[in-house]
């Protein structure tokens, strides 16, 4: 495997992985009872659909697939920095899916047609998972946003909150950018113009205004982090590096 | 008086015939609340044991033990939907429930007051919590309200995967290191006897027991399901390669079963009464979780309104 298609790999899988992880923090806490199962089966997608790219990864460089969540460290995680951001409150959560989603999914919808055929399958297999979680966390971003005076405050805030993030996902690395003129990743332009229409006609049903002229901020695809990202490493690869060389 | 008496027996009639009741069928008050009781403790218990387990979500060694782990509980939370749906046929709606479970009147089953304290424990709580609630629940799916019996069929196929998979964790545990082997034997000392005390007082100490057989909502006692239960761990803890702690434990020739050592009720009723290692814990965070969602469940209430209101006016 060439070392663009690995890092690009890595960056699909580190985002699943660690939203995953954050989600699984919800499980038992949610404000709903239908709610809390409805983030536990999105937490189990994503971390399924991780598996199946690290499962990729393990098999071409005679690895396990737990050796990339579990034994790596933080410098070599290459999640978008919106992904590794705290779970706050019900809002804030809901927003960083929300645009998470918009994302993925069509990522998803383009990456079907990947030159690589383990790619497009495992794209084939997610992408019907994906189209649930953007109309989840979309239909909450409407309820949130058009339902109290309170809730829209907060979804607003929220929405503001994590749209420094949102432009990390489309811009390519250089290794994306040549999984790109591979055909093994979409062309991250056309993903973006999908995604921005659907942010756009959800935030506009849920009377919501969409933050404008923000910086950017970058660097979790080339493993620049936040420092949030430690803390999760720390919790998430604890029994692994406690116990070194142990099967579990 | 008379009409009463003979609905009454016409009620212990159709138990007597193996007939299920159903929520529109007339039943005695004290049926109902027993029932109702009952059902929402098993809720409750579903929604707090959530927690013990969910304490683990994110340390999980592995992508298949983690995925596994998020599975059950969400399936714990599924069971407790189950729960207050059939709770919700007596008349007894969710939220008057969280209401009672929130304010500390509702109980729940006093073995999540226990804390997980390490990656053992998920094994132990599988293997033994799981398998005694099994126990209990198997012979529930022919309780006689049939809204219940139907919920706890669809239940026990759940739980016997879970308690499979608890087994699981701690028999690859058991294959490994000496820290690993060491850690089993912990967990396995520490949640033996609560996962005893699972079942209840003794027969004689049971205040609600007679009834609930006449009315065949319990089929058997709770002295009988701890002997079942100690039955089946005792030949599955010789394959893992753990001991019990308790001296006493040995097989009668003579009864057939285990004999086992006295049970510390003091203990058992500290814990019941609120004064556990985690009960205060337990309780605040489900208190935490309800109180941060009120906006949450406001503004999808309020946003269901406008939409009523908007799907009226485009009718209109």
């Amino acid at each position: 495997m060439q070392e663009f298609t690995r890092q690009s790999i890595l960056i699909l899988a580190d985002n699943l992985m660690i939203l995953g992880q954050r989600l699984g923090e919800w499980c038992g806490h949610g404000p709903i009872l239908e709610q809390d199962i409805a983030l536990t089966n999105i937490a189990l997608d994503l971390i399924g659909e991780a598996r199946n790219y690290y499962q990729y990864l393990a098999e071409t460089e005679g690895k396990h697939e737990d050796d990339y969540p579990m034994l790596r460290d933080a410098r070599e995680f290459k999640n978008v920095l919106l992904t590794e951001q705290p779970n706050g409150h019900w809002g804030d959560t809901i927003a960083r899916q929300f645009l998470f989603d918009c994302f993925h999914f069509h990522l998803l919808e383009h990456m079907v047609a990947s030159s690589d055929q383990r790619i497009s399958a495992i794209a084939k297999k997610s992408v019907k998972e994906a189209a649930y979680h953007l109309s989840f966390s979309g239909d909450w971003v409407i309820r949130l946003g058009d339902g109290t005076e309170d809730s829209h405050q907060k979804i607003q805030r929220s929405v503001n909150k994590f749209w420094p993030y949102w432009m990390e996902m489309f811009t390519p690395t250089e290794a994306e950018q040549h999984a790109i003129q591979e055909g093994i990743l979409p062309d991250l332009n056309k993903v973006y113009e999908a995604a921005s229409s659907k942010l756009e006609s959800v935030l506009a049903e849920a009377t919501l205004i969409k933050p404008e002229g923000q910086h950017s901020r970058k660097g979790g695809k080339e493993g620049f982090h936040s420092e949030h990202l430690g803390y999760i490493l720390a919790e998430m690869q604890y029994l692994q590096k406690s116990y070194p060389g142990a099967s579990w | 008086m008379t009409n009463t008496l003979s609905l009454e027996d016409r009620f212990q009639q159709r138990i007597d015939n193996e007939e299920k009741i159903e929520a529109k069928d007339w039943m005695p008050d004290g049926y109902r609340k027993t029932l109702i009781r009952q059902i929402s403790q098993h809720a409750h218990s579903e929604i707090v044991g959530m927690l013990p387990e969910g304490n683990w979500i994110t340390r999980a060694p592995s992508l298949k033990r983690k995925l596994a782990l998020l599975a059950k509980v969400q399936d714990e939370a599924g069971h407790g939907l189950y729960l207050y749906s059939a709770a919700e046929t007596l008349g007894a709606g969710r939220d008057e429930l969280l209401h009672q479970l929130h304010t500390g009147k509702a109980k729940y089953s006093s073995i999540f007051n226990y804390p997980t304290l390490t990656w053992a424990d998920i094994g132990a709580v599988g293997w033994l919590v799981d398998g005694a609630a099994i126990m209990n629940q198997v012979a529930l799916c022919r309780a006689s309200y049939g809204p219940y019996a139907r919920a706890m069929v669809r239940i026990c196929k759940e739980e016997s995967f879970h308690q499979r998979q608890g087994y699981d964790i701690l028999l690859t545990m058991m294959k490994g290191t000496d820290a690993q082997k060491k850690m089993v034997q912990d967990a396995v000392n520490r949640w033996w006897w609560p996962s005893l005390m699972m079942f209840g007082p003794s027969d004689i100490d049971s205040p609600n027991s007679a009834e609930s057989m006449k009315w065949k909502i319990k089929r058997l006692s709770n002295d009988e399901l701890r002997q079942r239960f100690v039955d089946m761990s005792v030949p599955q803890a010789e394959i893992l390669g753990v001991t019990f702690p308790d001296p006493e434990l040995k097989y009668n020739e003579v009864t057939g079963h285990y004999q086992f050592g006295v049970i510390d009720w003091e203990e058992f009723w500290r814990v019941v009464n609120g004064n556990g290692p985690c009960n205060e814990e337990r309780l605040a965070a489900r208190v935490q979780a309800h109180e941060e969602g009120a906006w949450v469940r406001d503004a999808a209430l309020a946003y269901a309104e406008k939409q009523k209101q908007r799907n009226s006016s485009q009718v209109a």
